[in-house]
């Protein structure tokens, strides 16, 4: 536990105790710690481990089944792309390849001044608006290929 | 539990309710293959999809390992819809899966391969991408290779039953998944006490053991001095690897086929078990007398060392210092064996056939060595050494038995054979703590009350006006209960004896696989019974001794009057006692 500072350790045990009495506490603790710092590296999983009785291995397994936690710190800005059958059909798969190329990192992946992290989003329940973009819960409608490079610009104004 | 009426493939019968489909259809002499359920349905996560019949009341098809029987239910196994499905599933699975099968450890015993013939599998029914591979075989025990895992999850299920621990767990999702430990890690840098109790249970070559084959090969072409010594447990399992019962007791025939292997020599590990019981023995009661940590623990099982050095980092003062039995042989071959014979350590190689894969590890530990020779060179399971009798050619059911070799090393006692199950060391320690502290042998020999397969067992001495209390544990789930005790102040004991596998080495994780399916001979119930069929040939070998306490052992009290001088001398310190040290559970990588 070499690299978490007390605070950090303080912090995580009291996400735990929120829910520690409840009969599967482990999904709630993990979406709460995932809220709280963006990531779930393993130590953090060995103090979780510690308080549910839940293998290591096992949380592992619900970290890495769920797109929804992360094993590394995401950047500032999440790029989310809808790739749900909508979108698709509607080209984000342009947009998301278009984000790529800009940020110079694949799905999934964060750059490496930690501003930007791109991930690929099942159907976000916007169809109507198809292809959408969200930029930190900001939603972005019919987003066309051509105006990427100034959403991505606009963000990088506002700096890390 | 109340009987309910059912029908499999027609004929009625009457089940206990609750009951699986895959239970009840045991129960009433039918077969449905499974690659999943484990004894009693242990696992069963409906993962492999190869136990699919027909049942009425359900759609579709059904995965009897986890669907219950209800009252009318009319089960079909044979109906062209559910052979065509299992057959499918199998299919499936085979198109995922490593077919090397001439270079895999599970050969002659793997389950996939059972459950392909009997579906009638064709071969290359889905050729496509195959998920991405990871070999681990960085440890010296335990080899993971996830080509061949079917995704099963007997092995988490067995980490959680015996140990209560979970080194390994499903990772990613869908096509992706794996089994590993957590960050697809090797057992190397996770909390892996590496008993093998996971590969005992794989149905295919995902998980084995790390083969010592070749080492030993090489040093018998390089014309070393190659001496092997056989743990306790080995006898009382080799005879399953050419057919026999389980339970038959082949000493004679397992010295007779090492003979002819080309040892040079071929020691019994009991004769330095009966010395462990001597340092043990000593050990305690200068603990006892001089104020020491007590409970003192038994250090024998490497399992359970390695369970202790990362999971009770703080308890490691409980630990006897005591080396384990063949690492003590293997530091007496070199220097006392040695020295009398002529013999230059340096050109001495100790083979020690064991029936456990933490063995394998423990050998390596820089610890047990001296001069920058370890104790012991190469450790091969009892399946290994089964390879190299088929291999040199030789009938095992034929030879005629032969004695171990018996020069100034090598006879034992009852006592020593003991140590092969649970509650063996205990009982074998009481036997010459009670003569110790008494002036009197024990009598009766035989302390029962340590015996039998309770996870945890107690039982109290009057030795001597004094009162001794002890404890026998078998795998972690159990030793955790007592070693918790100790943590809170509260433990009661003098002494406490924990073995890594439940049952003990009996059932180690380098035992011949019982798999029912390839043991059509064996009773049904034979999961539940091969422990103690096992252990009864060991406690059969005790009684047939004429010396049965180790302190009794004319061997011993003359390694002692001739080099070593007293039990805990400084000379038995330096070659028979060990250190621990508390491991990190994930070292960064």
């Amino acid at each position: 536990m070499a690299h978490l500072s007390d605070l950090a350790v303080a912090k995580i045990n009291e996400i735990c105790d929120r829910y520690i009495d409840q009969p599967t506490p482990l999904m709630m603790i993990l979406s709460d710690i995932q809220k709280e710092y963006g990531y779930i590296p393993l130590d953090v999983q060995e103090i979780v481990s510690d308080r549910t009785g839940v293998s290591v291995a096992d949380i592992y397994g619900v970290v890495t089944f769920y797109s929804f936690f992360s094993l590394k710190p995401k950047g500032k800005y999440v790029i989310g792309c809808c790739l749900g059958t909508a979108c698709y059909v509607k080209g984000a798969q342009q947009v998301i390849d278009k984000f790529s190329e800009i940020l110079g990192i694949k799905p999934g992946e964060t750059t490496e001044d930690g501003m930007f992290t791109l991930d690929a989003l099942r159907c976000i329940g916007a169809c109507g608006i198809a292809p959408a973009v969200t930029i930190n819960g900001k939603v972005y409608p019919k987003v066309s290929v051509d105006a990427i490079g100034k959403i991505v610009e606009e963000y990088r104004a506002m700096g890390v | 539990m109340a009987k309910i009426n059912i029908k499999i493939e027609g004929i009625p019968f009457q089940v206990e309710e609750g009951m699986t489909i895959l239970e009840a259809a045991k129960q009433c002499g039918f077969e449905i293959p499974s690659l999943c359920a484990y004894n009693h349905g242990e696992c069963s996560k409906a993962s492999c999809r190869v136990c699919l019949v027909e049942a009425t009341g359900a759609r579709g098809l059904v995965a009897s390992c986890v669907y219950p029987v209800a009252e009318g239910m009319e089960i079909t196994i044979s109906s062209p819809k559910a052979v065509e499905a299992r057959r499918l599933s199998v299919e499936l699975l085979l198109s995922n899966h490593n077919r090397n099968c001439q270079e895999c450890d599970k050969n002659e015993k793997c389950e996939l391969l059972h459950v392909a013939r009997i579906t009638g599998a064709r071969e290359d029914m889905y050729v496509g991408e195959k998920t991405a591979v990871t070999v681990d075989q960085l440890t010296p025990a335990i080899k993971r290779d996830t080509s061949k895992c079917v995704l099963c999850g007997r092995c988490v299920e067995r980490c959680k039953s015996a140990h209560g621990l979970g080194v390994l767990g499903f990772e990613n999702r869908g096509f992706n998944t794996i089994v590993a430990p957590a960050e697809n890690r090797s057992f190397a840098n996770s909390p892996c006490i590496m008993c093998g109790q996971c590969v005992s249970v794989c149905p295919t070559g995902a998980l084995s053991e790390i083969s010592e084959i070749e080492k030993v090969d090489l040093a018998m072409k390089q014309g070393k001095y190659v001496v092997v010594q056989t743990a306790p447990a080995v006898r009382a399992a080799l005879g399953e690897e050419f057919g026999m019962p389980i339970g038959s007791l082949v000493t004679g025939k397992m010295v007779a086929a090492l003979k002819r292997l080309g040892f040079k020599k071929v020691f019994d590990t009991n004769f330095a078990a009966d010395l462990t019981i001597m340092e043990e023995a000593t050990e305690l009661l200068s603990r006892v007398k001089n104020g020491g940590t007590l409970p003192m623990i038994t250090s024998c099982s490497p399992g359970w060392v390695n369970y202790a050095e990362y999971y009770y980092g703080d308890l490691l003062d409980h630990l006897s210092s005591c080396k384990s039995p063949h690492e003590m042989f293997g530091a007496i071959l070199k220097t006392y064996y040695a020295e009398k014979n002529g013999i230059d350590p340096k050109d001495m190689f100790v083979v020690s056939i064991m029936p456990c894969t933490a063995k394998k590890f423990e050998k390596t530990r820089p610890e047990l060595s001296k001069d920058g020779l370890q104790d012991v060179d190469a450790v091969l399971t009892t399946r290994e050494l089964g390879k190299l009798i088929k291999r040199a050619g030789i009938r095992f059911d034929k030879l005629l038995d032969e004695q171990f070799d018996n020069d100034i090393v090598g006879e034992y006692t009852g006592a020593g054979v003991i140590f092969g199950v649970t509650g063996g060391v205990m009982e074998a320690a009481l036997r010459t703590a009670i003569y110790t502290l008494t002036g009197k042998e024990a009598k009766p020999v035989e302390l029962k009350e340590v015996r039998g397969f309770e996870g945890v067992k107690e039982a109290s001495y009057n030795l001597g006006g004094m009162e001794v209390k002890v404890a026998v544990a078998h795998g972690m789930k159990n030793a955790k209960v007592l070693l918790d005790q100790i943590r809170e102040g509260k433990s009661p004991y003098h002494f406490i004896e924990i073995m890594g596998c439940p049952g003990g080495c009996v059932a180690g994780g380098g035992q011949p696989f019982v798999k029912p399916c390839f043991l059509p001979n064996e009773d049904a119930d034979i999961l539940d019974t091969y422990k103690a069929k096992r252990a009864a040939a060991l406690y059969t070998e005790d009684e047939s001794k004429a010396i049965r306490e180790s302190h009794n052992n004319e061997q011993i009290k003359k390694l002692y009057a001739d080099y070593l001088g007293q039990p805990n001398s400084h000379l038995a310190h330096e070659l028979l006692h060990t250190t621990y040290k508390a491991k990190e559970k994930f070292k960064e990588i």
